[in-house]
């Protein structure tokens, strides 16, 4: 049968079978099982409306549970059996986890994850920020916003094609036609390559470093002046790890700003810029952060609108500049708003599958933490570690999973 | 408040141009694809796309007619001509200098007559004319001519007419297309239907464990859709439904139900109360308030969900790879199609440009048709 026939049929089948559902089970309560009339017409009532809840949710929940729910539990027991030679499976403990904790490739994952989970919201997020203000203002600041928009609605595929395109390499003697090697060969090492790229990224860390440090210090002055707003004894352990993990990642910035002015820069040779060992990972990254840029951007731009007038005036009266409106007044009144585009590029992230795999494949250790998953499943065939994998993702997932029902849950009351 | 927010008149500047940068670098990849995709392969590896808007110079290694074919040789006061053009018929190509040999194939300017080894003569004019002769009858085939030439701009549909409609291309785009649109609108419409009326219920309905349920859609939302694979395949396999359609139809149904009855959930509840009431007072039971009331309000939200889908659906790659594409790979979608290509036709860009912005095409007309409702669905969407 032609595919799209069966499409079709299955439209017509689904919607109308969906439809037909609700409409036969709701005639069903109301006129056979408890018709609303006869002697018992109100208890009849009130039963019907009981159970009517759970008509309109049946479909849902059945698909909820056998596609989401069940295999969270179905995983994890997996993670934890191994395949018996022959057929079959058995209960292996942690087996599966302890091969994986040994494999080197799986830690390459955990490494290239972590820089993604910093680097990715980080770069989204803040250009988001810098669009949406910068447009906030200006008359065609709408069609601005939608063009930026726009790779939001590119394939991860398409945009791995994309970008491929621009890391292409040609040989030396040859025409680049990759627009990033067509530049590179611009740079012969003189002043302008010393300030382009070694300057320029030298800055780009140390302002990382500097807001970075910024952060750990507001974090860190409540429990320093001993103040009340510091919080119990939880709020204070927090705040401790996060700022420990500031400041790792200020020696990581700090360490890359004397890597850049150490680095040995080939000027004139045309580069494979996806074989750059650890470098190739933020030419990945830049895919993502050229598609998430624009839901940043989206949602803080509605953000800005949002503040109200009167603080900015009153900011103005009392003589702030636009930078300190920006940064002392608009940026703490959308901080929640900015959490909320963090947390959720952070998901994204975590799920990075088609842009390794269709650009990389894990190759010069490139990998992520779901290809690496894809790998085992699928073309090494050890599902028990594949599924350990996977646990591992939804371990990471699991902190922004509590914090979204907590928060849902606080909203409803 | 322009005014007072203060801004000086370099500092206006300043946002006009940065905004303007920042809008041509997000520009300039995609740009990039879609100009490629208007070359051919000979003009792509040879310059980059961004000087595919300027006159170009190429190298170029071109032949004169074959002096044996039919007519081609005229014997004019004693010697044997063959006249025609490099092109085949002149162009706005210019040819700045040409040669005859490989070795040092900008030896001539145009305009120059050239004496060759065995008496033969050859003249080539900046529009490609060219005159060869010879005081015996040439024989053979036509001479060889290298020339550096300046070429406009050209562009062509050849690249789509391959890819999209030539039947005896195996590596056309046109089946994938319209795989890829079998699995996106059942995979669209279903769960909309399916999350329309749990939603209702979750908004409109009392019943112990509502909110539980509510925060449990909130937890699904984030599950990672990796943890379902093995799982679901497994389960595909044993029920019979196995790798194809109807079970890829079911697994983007189970995936996007949690956004689905979370943003439909939201926007209900916004519903003015007194509108259900009455209804509800005026003896009309849920199902019909429902139908006739909720679903006709709540269409933006519906609208924000359709596209989200849609766009999750047609760019899967994961999902169509592990639910859908068997060994045969007669049920290829466009992403995994794209995918092969990169593997096998690394090289061809006119090819991996023209597959790519064929997929590309479909979200790209729907983003910026139904961008309003994209935005309200994102805003709605972001758990607050």
């Amino acid at each position: 049968m032609n595919p799209a026939l069966q499409g079709l049929i299955t439209i017509i089948v689904g919607v109308g079978g969906c439809v037909g559902y609700f409409y036969f089970s709701n005639v069903f309560i109301d006129k056979v099982l408890f018709p609303a009339k006869g002697p018992h017409a109100g208890r009849n009532i009130n039963r019907a409306n009981m159970i009517r809840p759970w008509l309109f949710l049946a479909p849902a929940l059945i698909a909820l549970g056998l596609y989401l729910a069940y295999p969270v539990v179905e995983t994890l027991r997996q993670s934890l059996s191994e395949r018996i030679p022959g057929g079959g499976y058995r209960f292996a403990g942690l087996d599966n986890y302890r091969q994986m904790l040994n494999d080197g490739r799986f830690w390459e994952a955990m490494r290239n994850n972590m820089v993604w989970l910093v680097v990715v919201p980080a770069a989204s997020t803040a250009i988001g920020l810098l669009v949406a203000q910068l447009t906030d203002r200006i008359r065609w600041g709408s069609v601005a916003k939608s063009l930026i928009f726009m790779p939001m609605a590119i394939s991860f595929v398409g945009a791995a094609v994309i970008f491929k395109l621009i890391y292409d390499t040609r040989p030396v003697e040859q025409d680049q036609i990759g627009i990033l090697n067509a530049l590179w060969l611009q740079f012969d090492g003189g002043i302008g390559s010393v300030l382009m790229l070694r300057a320029l990224p030298a800055l780009i860390f140390a302002a990382f470093a500097a807001m970075v440090g910024y952060a750990v210090w507001i974090v860190l002055r409540p429990v320093i002046r001993n103040s009340r707003s510091r919080g119990g004894p939880v709020a204070i352990v927090l705040r401790l790890l996060a700022s420990v993990i500031g400041v790792w990642l200020m020696v990581l910035a700090l360490i890359s700003v004397a890597d850049i002015f150490g680095a040995d820069l080939t000027y004139g040779t045309p580069q494979t810029w996806l074989t750059i060992p650890f470098w190739n990972n933020f030419f990945l990254m830049v895919v993502l952060i050229w598609i998430q840029t624009g839901f940043a951007m989206v949602i803080l731009s509605a953000a800005l609108r949002g503040i109200p007038e009167e603080t900015i005036e009153a900011a103005i009266v009392d003589g702030a500049n636009p930078f300190q409106v920006f940064f002392q007044i608009k940026v703490p009144q959308i901080a929640g708003t900015i959490v909320v585009v963090w947390t959720t590029i952070t998901l994204v992230v975590l799920k990075v599958f088609d842009i390794v795999f269709a650009m990389t494949n894990g190759q010069w250790e490139t990998q992520v933490l779901a290809n690496y998953m894809y790998d085992k499943l699928f073309r090494a065939n050890d599902w028990g570690v594949g599924s350990a994998a996977a646990m591992v993702i939804m371990l990471l997932v699991s902190p922004i999973l509590v914090w979204n029902v907590y928060n849902a849950r606080k909203e409803m009351r | 408040m322009d005014n007072i927010a203060g801004s000086k008149p370099a500092l206006t500047w300043a946002v006009h141009l940065s905004v303007l940068a920042l809008v041509l670098l997000w520009l300039f990849p995609t740009v990039g694809l879609f100009v490629s995709s208007f070359r051919t392969a000979d003009q792509i590896s040879t310059s980059g796309w961004w000087k595919s808007m300027f006159p170009s110079e190429q190298n170029l290694t071109l032949r004169t007619a074959d002096p044996d074919d039919e007519g081609a040789q005229v014997l004019r006061d004693g010697v044997y001509v063959v006249e025609g053009n490099l092109f085949g018929t002149a162009g706005s190509t210019e040819i700045s200098v040409w040669g005859v040999s490989s070795q040092d194939i900008s030896a001539h300017q145009a305009g120059d007559t050239i004496t060759m080894d065995d008496g033969e003569t050859m003249t080539v004019q900046a529009n490609g004319d060219y005159v060869w002769t010879s005081p015996s009858e040439l024989t053979g085939r036509g001479q060889r001519a290298f020339v550096t030439a300046v070429a406009p701009p050209v562009f062509t549909l050849n690249n789509y007419k391959f890819m999209l409609f030539d039947a005896k291309n195996v590596e056309g785009m046109s089946k994938a297309f319209f795989n890829t649109l079998t699995v996106t609108i059942p995979a669209t419409i279903i769960p909309i239907v399916i999350a329309a009326f749990a939603a209702y219920a979750l908004a409109w309905m009392d019943f112990p464990g509502r909110a539980l349920l509510i925060a449990a859609v909130v937890g699904l939302l984030v599950v990672p859709l990796q943890l379902a694979l093995i799982p679901l395949l497994k389960l595909h396999l044993n029920i019979g439904i196995g790798k194809g359609y109807l079970g890829v139809w079911l697994a983007h149904t189970g995936f996007g139900l949690p956004l689905a009855i979370y943003l439909l959930r939201n926007y209900m509840v916004g519903l003015p109360r007194d509108i259900i009431e009455n209804a509800k007072v005026d003896g009309a039971t849920d199902f019909q308030i429902f139908t006739k009331i909720i679903l006709p309000l709540s269409f933006p939200a519906l609208a924000s969900f359709a596209i989200f889908q849609f766009l999750w659906t047609w760019n899967d790659l994961l999902v169509a790879m592990v639910f859908l594409i068997d060994a045969t790979g007669e049920t290829t979608v466009m992403t995994k199609h794209i995918v092969e290509l990169l593997g096998t036709r690394g090289g061809n860009w006119e090819i991996l440009a023209t597959a790519a912005f064929v997929s590309i095409a479909v979200p790209l007309v729907v983003f910026f048709a139904m961008q309003k409702y994209l935005v309200r669905g994102l805003l709605a969407g972001s758990v607050k």
